[in-house]
């Protein structure tokens, strides 16, 4: 493993930064470049390859064959060479990352390396290059990116090998990686923008990738529609930056690194127009993060595959919104009400997706929700002015929301398979359906309640330390400018990491324990998935232990809960980040207060660790026995929810609303102008010119009779009118 | 006797008659239903036009106007009706009824306006004043009819010769292009 | 005597034109483009009498002009007739839309 790898090199940087950088290396990137072309790569021979697997099945269809590809157990090229290429690619670029990053620790980085390779645009002052940038923050999304996403092309290996489309999907794949590097690579605004669109539509295609279902096909086009809002929100927020507005001129060019460098000068402290720029970047990250109010598109998104739902819909793209903000940290900064909207936002979603989250049936709609919740425990993170807490809180959700979506796939796999030799329609993804498969899944239940204690902060696993460190920080502002704002999110955020100990550990007990309800046929079926699909579960398990240990606040490192000063890694990331952070942290400092180390009610941060881990391990155990306890009936024999539970399940009726409120006045306002202004009126205009000039003309034809001598009577006339005008 | 006589050879009477006969025989080539009747009645025409070309003293163009208009060109009318045996065509030739009186008020029209317009040009003062008669007599009688003509047409107007000589090769060529059977 | 030549003129240009207008046989049109020729010819000879030789010039110029055309629109009504077998005007009306 690279692990020992990675801490060795840590600890080489750590020494080399503890000595007052004292004249480090400079950073030398090694093949950059590679790291993106690598997945453009790998799409266009997947691309290639799905477009001879899609003729050859045309072809197979038209020649009258029953399309099956693994009929006599051999599966064609077309899918064979994808399995090596799809993963291959990635983990090549992986490997870039990783020799890329061993060299960045040891270098001594304090500004940005710009890889700057042609001039994309040069429009008067507009000047875009393609450039990539790499630092730290870079560096880490990265990581994430490359790692997750290798991971996850293995496990796809297994999961989709018996879909016809397999190459397409890889296709697909390999591009989302590639555009998703795009936007973490990205120089300017603009670089950042075309990965974030391209992600936008890899996702699209991707949830739609079985576009012969209506439903999955149009859950994507709600994903891009929904995420055309925040598109256009980032898009005013860049014309803003470069354009200005008012007293503010406006930075003139769109790089990072120019932009961050002038803004502390150019814009005023809680100034309009940072704060209009700062809540139009917010607007964006709300939709491609799946927030409040754009946060509906991401449960429907699970309808794609559910590797993608692990890669895109969980551990990178929907991130993309928290790493916009820490990326921007200066303007955040800047404006201390977009980053307090932000934190309110992150709140909010964090605390109603997770309540969302406890009545839903759909085992990945139940991952989904906690997607969102977990994302807006990100962006409380971000928005409070902890950005490392925040990254750090993105990779290992990363981590362990990719394991339980991944487990979740193999869960799916499982009981597809199942279902499908006995022909039972039942739905396989409905958890009620499930039951007792911890005999026939034992590593899948194993790996997945590693995941699931991550996930509900318990102690020593990789969510507890980077979500007591997002409660913390909300907490620690609640002594400074505005207060009682911060102690808001603070509860908050207390409240929905409980309730994600309950509906997680739910999730947990209906699919995996109690009695078996797939039923007695099916269950003979059921079996764990091969090597390709678990041995992917197992290194994110790994990791969903361990990830956690390299951000031990100093708090916590030297009493029980961090070894006593055993674990080597303290508050690494923070330090690691601060080239990024640190400007955005002086200036929140200088304007509104530092952090305080004290939580709102009293209490150091080491005792609110003990009480936060030990509530959510009560809470786990008490909901497993409460959970345990119900008797839940298959899904066709379940009454429909009463109450306020029926709420939760339908989801507070949000969809329902923004249907009544917006989709449907939208639709009968595209009606009106459909039928009346267009067909009507602009139509109307442009026929009845053309009827007027048809009619002109065909009286004018009348006077082409073809006969000279007409001819010459008008051209006689038109000579006595002149000389009659002339003479008289 | 003799007054009558030098009456009958002045000038005014002249262009009169020879007036009078281009009228005629421009009506009657109008009227005249034979393609060749109206030819003649052309010919005619042109012939007492070239008679007041000589009452207004341009004896190279009265010349010329027999010589050409109504020897050569006229002929070549002639040469083609005969060519193509016209003068049976069972189709009516003139147009009648309320084309015809529309074609006549048209045309009656334009010979009223523009009479109109001609009158009283002699008393315009650039006619009175004009010493046009005498330069005219004295050049005829210096250079000869011939001679008046050729001389600014060979010198201010050379370029504008030349340029018609180009415009009948290209006609020649152009006839004997369309009248080829096969190009 | 100018004014009565430049009437005459006109009468000669009016009766012509006239006879454009009447006439279906394409080669007494042509005759009666010739006469308006001619009594444009009429009017310059006329003018030339008082405002110099150039006049006549125009004559000479417009009379080769009426040569060249009557070669071209001859071998023009021969080619009609060929393809139609009559220089009747209402047959040819094929310069309609």
């Amino acid at each position: 493993m690279t692990l020992p790898l990675v801490y060795s090199a840590l600890q080489e940087g750590h020494e080399i930064l503890a000595a007052h950088e004292v004249a480090g290396e400079a950073f030398e990137p090694f093949l950059p470049g590679l790291v993106i072309l690598l997945p453009l790569l790998g799409f266009i021979l997947n691309g290639a390859l799905a477009l001879a697997a899609s003729r050859r099945s045309a072809d197979a269809l038209r020649g009258g064959a029953e399309l099956d590809f693994f009929e006599g157990g051999k599966r064609p090229w077309t899918h064979s060479l994808p399995t090596w290429i799809g993963p291959g690619v990635i983990g090549l670029a992986f490997l870039i990352v990783l020799v890329n990053f061993t060299r960045m620790l040891g270098a001594d980085l304090h500004e940005p390396v710009i890889r700057h390779y042609w001039t994309w645009m040069s429009t008067g002052a507009f000047q875009v290059d393609a450039a990539l940038q790499l630092d730290q923050l870079s560096m880490v999304m990265m990581l994430v990116v490359t790692g997750v996403s290798f991971i996850i092309h293995v496990f796809s290996v297994g999961y989709m090998g018996e879909d016809q489309g397999y190459p397409r999907y890889f296709s697909y794949l390999n591009l989302f990686v590639f555009f998703m590097l795009t936007l973490v690579m990205g120089a300017s605004f603009l670089l950042m923008f075309v990965g974030w669109e391209g992600v936008g539509f890899c996702s699209y295609i991707l949830i739609g990738y079985w576009f012969t279902d209506k439903a999955k096909a149009d859950s994507g086009k709600k994903a891009f529609i929904v995420n055309r809002i925040g598109d256009l929100g980032f898009l005013v927020a860049m014309l803003l930056l470069f354009a200005g507005f008012g007293a503010f001129a406006g930075f003139g060019t769109l790089n990072f690194v120019g932009v961050f460098a002038a803004a502390p000068d150019a814009l005023v402290y809680g100034g309009g127009v940072v704060t209009a720029i700062t809540l139009l970047l917010l607007l964006g990250a709300t939709g491609k993060s799946a927030q409040i109010p754009l946060y509906v598109w991401l449960p429907d998104a699970m309808a794609g595959p559910t590797p993608v739902s692990a890669l895109i819909h969980a551990a990178t793209m929907v991130t993309a919104g928290v790493y916009m903000v820490a990326r921007t940290s200066v303007l955040f900064a800047l404006a201390p009400v977009g980053g307090l909207t932000v934190a309110l936002i992150g709140a909010t979603t964090a605390l109603f997706a997770a309540t969302i989250g406890l009545a839903q049936n759909d085992i990945k709609k139940v991952l989904a929700y906690s997607t969102i919740s977990q994302l807006g425990f990100m962006f409380i993170g971000v928005g409070v002015g902890a950005y490392a807490a925040g990254i750090f809180h993105l990779m290992t959700h990363a981590v362990f929301k990719g394991l339980l979506f991944l487990g979740a796939g193999a869960v799916i796999h499982s009981m597809h398979h199942a279902l499908h030799h006995t022909h039972n329609d039942a739905d396989p993804q409905d958890m009620r359906n499930m039951g007792g498969l911890r005999k026939f899944l034992p590593i899948t239940w194993i790996t997945m309640w590693l995941a699931t204690l991550a996930i509900a902060g318990i102690w020593p696993f990789a969510g507890f330390f980077s979500k007591d460190e997002i409660i913390w920080m909300a907490g620690a502002r609640a002594g400074g400018v505005s207060g009682g704002w911060y102690t808001l999110i603070w509860i908050m955020a207390l409240a929905a990491a409980m309730i994600t100990a309950v509906y997680m550990t739910r999730l947990m007990i209906m699919t995996f324990h109690g009695k078996n309800r797939t039923g007695q046929e099916e269950a003979r079926h059921l079996h764990e998935s091969p090597w390709v699909m678990t041995v992917p579960l197992m290194v994110l398990a790994f990791f969903s232990i361990f990830g956690g240990w390299i951000n031990v606040p100093h708090a916590i490192s030297d009493s029980f809960l961090g070894g006593f000063g055993l674990l080597p890694m303290t508050e690494w990331l923070h330090e690691w980040l601060h080239p990024i952070a640190g400007v955005a942290t002086e200036i929140q400092a200088a304007n509104a207060g530092a952090f305080v180390d004290r939580a709102p009610f009293g209490g150091g941060e080491l005792l609110w660790a003990v009480l936060s881990t030990g509530a959510a391990l009560i809470v786990v155990l008490v909901s497993a026995r409460v959970v345990g306890g119900f008797k839940i009936l298959p899904a066709g024999e379940s009454p429909e929810p009463v109450g306020f539970k029926k709420v939760l399940f339908m989801k507070y009726y949000v969809d329902e609303f923004y249907d009544r409120i917006i989709v449907q006045p939208l639709i009968r306002a595209s009606r009106f102008s459909w039928k009346v202004i267009d067909a009507g009126i602009v139509d109307g205009v442009a026929n009845g010119l053309g009827n007027l000039a048809r009619a002109l003309g065909w009286f004018g034809s009348l006077f082409q009779t073809g006969s000279v001598n007409t001819y010459a009577l008008f051209l006689a006339i038109g000579v006595l009118v002149i000389l009659g005008v002339v003479a008289f | 006797m003799a007054n009558f006589f030098d009456f009958l050879l002045s000038a005014d009477f002249l262009f009169y008659v020879f007036g009078g006969v281009a009228i005629g025989s421009a009506i009657a080539l109008v009227t005249r239903k034979s393609p060749v009747a109206s030819l003649l009645f052309m010919v005619a025409t042109l012939a007492s036009l070239a008679g007041v070309y000589v009452l207004f003293e341009a004896h190279f163009l009265a010349a010329i106007q027999i010589i050409v208009y109504a020897g050569a060109i006229m002929v070549l009318f002639l040469f083609v009706i005969m060519l193509l045996n016209l003068g049976h065509d069972y189709q009516k030739d003139l147009k009648g009824g309320a084309w015809a009186i529309v074609a006549f008020v048209v045309a009656g029209g334009l010979a009223g306006v523009l009479a109109q317009q001609f009158k009283g040009t002699e008393a315009l003062p650039i006619y009175q004043n004009a010493q046009g008669p005498e330069v005219i007599d004295a050049l005829l009688a210096s250079q000869g009819a011939v001679g008046a003509i050729a001389h600014p047409l060979f010198s201010d107007y050379v370029v504008a010769f030349e340029l018609t000589g180009i415009l009948l090769l290209v006609a020649i060529v152009g006839a004997l292009a369309l009248a080829k059977r096969r190009v | 005597m100018l004014t009565e030549a430049l009437v005459l003129s006109a009468f000669l240009f009016a009766v012509g034109t006239f006879g454009f207008l009447v006439r279906r046989n394409a080669i007494i049109m042509f005759l009666c483009i010739e006469l308006q020729l001619n009594a444009v010819n009429l009017s310059f000879v006329a003018f030339s009498r008082y405002l110099g030789i150039e006049g006549q010039l125009y004559v000479f110029f417009v009379m080769t002009v009426a040569a060249a055309e009557a070669a071209v629109g001859l071998a023009i009504i021969i080619s009609i007739f060929r393809h139609f077998e009559t220089v009747n005007v209402n047959n040819f009306n094929l310069l309609k839309w």
